[in-house]
């Protein structure tokens, strides 16, 4: 659906972007990740054709966007990082006008009714979009980017600034569009890209640093497989303690368990930490159900989003690529960063996160 | 096109641009009319028009210093550059919107051609001949300010800027005595906006004028798409 190949943006001597290739396939919901000044929007602006590449080729839908832009246009809708509204109009004059400045050509009325209601605008159609409040305008600006349902939907930063019921509301929506429509949304929120899309793609200094979904990103980076148990033994005493620990340790591919502290009154918590060839969940599962355990909680502690998003971003240095994905063969690259941030950068980079965190 | 015109039609209304542009308009036209047309005793407009280039060289600016420069700063322009329309339907679309006001407003001449009726009789060649520059003085004028309003991302820059070089087109014919270089006084000379509208008012239809002011409204023209596509590739 969408193919950038060595895409470069240069501003003089600066490069904005530089070599970026990707594919996209047709219904998949794509997050770019990238701290601030990474080159996500410069990215998607030459996506949609508002800024020119310096070199490189983009294919949507097999139309190259230089070529014939108004075709290749005409495929996209595009939700900026600042809605392209016109505040001193009403939502439906400017639905309108984006109607008309679209071409498009379905049934009108049915089809502004179709977009108002999918964005929950239908409410606020009557008012001027300057009397809206932040919520409604992004909704707006979505509403304007599925003006002429075009097939591929480009969203920078949907969700900022909104409020975390608003936040919540804008996903379930993105979430439901990419059933229809291929869509790539660029954040620097982390939990929201783990929510929404089905792949990632990390860009940090203009360049792909990861691409794959969020598993197998961490799995490339890390060779360590954790988990935490949490299991109710037989007696609900401290003997239970080293019963479980020995049934666990015997299972094929555990390398290494430890009985962790009481969390509960008489349960205990293991730590396991296995060859990372061996899946030993099912082996875990069928050894307390024979013994008739309860299983009460399983978490993999392996990198999370963010760790993988700092070990990135951070010029933490990494190497390793896997064949993760089978339609798309060697997805995952992770590239070497040139560790050329300084640790002031990294500073940044992490109380922006902080940040983030924290309107969650 | 037609979407990005009737936006700015809408706009020019929504904003207050039109009233005060129209409302300037008549002022001074009416103005005129009284002391340079009634007073005199003649039904000959002409004094209305030679007059009323002064004011359309301040008026314009105002209609043209948002069209571009607006987009720009708010970023609506981001919807507009990747919607799939081409680069001179949406300069077009907006230029002809600022003529359609102007188009309104000059329009007013046909009230006082009825007035004059009353008093005598009109001589409609003169008067449509007039009519006819000022639409080209216009039409020329609206390019130059929207050219640029696009080089700008403030309203008030954009305004005093085209000001500026609208007083200079009108200047220019009263110091081309004192340039002594042959070319460049005839250069000045055939480029003087001014020069070329008097000679309308005058009752000579000059067929290269009618071309002078048609090719700078659509070299202007011309210029605003290249800024606007030159911006995309810096």
């Amino acid at each position: 659906m969408i193919e950038v190949k060595n895409l470069v943006k240069r501003y003089g001597d600066k490069k904005a972007v530089n070599n970026i290739s990707f594919k996209v396939e047709k219904g998949e919901i794509l997050g770019f990740l990238g701290p601030n000044g990474a080159g996500k929007s410069t990215t998607m602006n030459m996506l949609t054709g508002y800024i020119s590449s310096t070199s490189g080729q983009i294919l949507i839908n097999g139309t190259d966007i230089l070529e014939d832009p108004k075709k290749a246009k005409s495929n996209i809708g595009y939700l900026p990082e600042i809605p392209p509204l016109y505040v001193d109009m009403t939502v439906d004059g400017y639905l309108n006008f984006v109607y008309d400045l679209k071409k498009c050509k379905l049934p009108r009325k049915a089809h502004l009714k179709d977009v108002c209601d999918l964005c929950k605008i239908s409410d606020v159609r009557n008012r001027l979009i300057k009397n809206l409040s932040k919520g409604y305008k992004q909704r707006v600006g979505l509403a304007q980017a599925l003006v002429n349902n075009p097939p591929v939907l480009i969203l920078d930063e949907p969700t900022v600034g909104l409020d975390p019921k608003q936040i919540i509301e804008i996903r379930t929506l993105i979430k439901k569009l990419g059933k229809r429509h291929t869509v790539i949304l660029s954040s620097h929120i982390l939990p929201e890209i783990q929510a929404v899309c089905d792949r990632i793609i990390i860009i940090n200094k203009g360049v792909v640093a990861a691409d794959g979904t969020a598993d197998e990103i961490a799995n490339s980076l890390t060779n360590e497989h954790k988990m935490t148990l949490r299991i109710e033994g037989p007696t609900h005493t401290i003997s239970d303690k080293a019963l479980i620990t020995d049934a666990i340790r015997a299972i094929n591919g555990v390398k290494y368990v430890r009985a962790d502290m009481e969390r509960e009154k008489g349960i205990y918590d293991f730590d396991v930490e296995t060859d990372g060839k061996t899946d030993v969940r099912r082996a875990i599962n069928a050894l307390c159900s024979e013994k008739g355990w309860n299983i009460l909680m399983l978490q993999l502690s392996d990198l999370t989003l963010e760790d993988i998003f700092m070990k990135i971003t951070t010029g933490e240095q990494y190497e390793g690529a896997i064949n993760a994905s089978s339609e798309m063969k060697p997805r995952i690259n992770i590239v070497l960063d040139s560790g050329e941030t300084t640790n002031s950068d990294n500073d940044n980079a992490g109380s922006e996160l902080d940040d983030n965190g924290g309107v969650q | 096109m037609g979407a990005i015109y009737r936006r700015e039609m809408g706009a020019f209304f929504t904003s207050g641009v039109a009233y005060v542009f129209l409302a300037v308009f008549y002022v001074f036209s009416g103005y005129y009319f009284y002391n340079d047309v009634i007073q005199s005793g003649f039904t000959d407009a002409s004094p209305l028009f030679k007059n009323m280039f002064r004011i359309v060289l301040f008026l314009i600016p105002i209609l043209t210093m948002r069209l571009l420069s607006e987009e720009k700063k708010n970023r609506t322009d981001q919807g507009l550059l990747t919607a799939p329309i081409g680069l001179s339907e949406i300069v077009v679309g907006k230029y002809l919107a600022a003529l359609t006001i102007y188009i309104i407003a000059e329009s007013i001449i046909f009230v006082y051609a009825i007035i004059l009726g009353y008093l005598g009789d009109v001589v409609w060649a003169t008067l449509l001949g007039n009519y006819f520059a000022m639409l080209l003085l216009g039409a020329a004028f609206i390019a130059v300010g929207l050219f640029i309003s696009s080089l700008t991302e403030n309203q008030m820059t954009a305004a005093v800027f085209s000001m500026a070089v609208l007083f200079v087109c009108y200047l220019s014919s009263s110091f081309t005595d004192k340039i002594e270089t042959k070319w460049l006084n005839d250069l000045v000379k055939e480029l003087s906006f001014y020069d070329r509208y008097i000679e309308f008012t005058q009752g000579i239809f000059n067929l290269t004028s009618v071309l002078f002011y048609i090719s700078a409204a659509f070299l202007f023209n011309f210029f605003t798409v290249r800024v606007l596509e030159k911006r995309r590739w810096s």
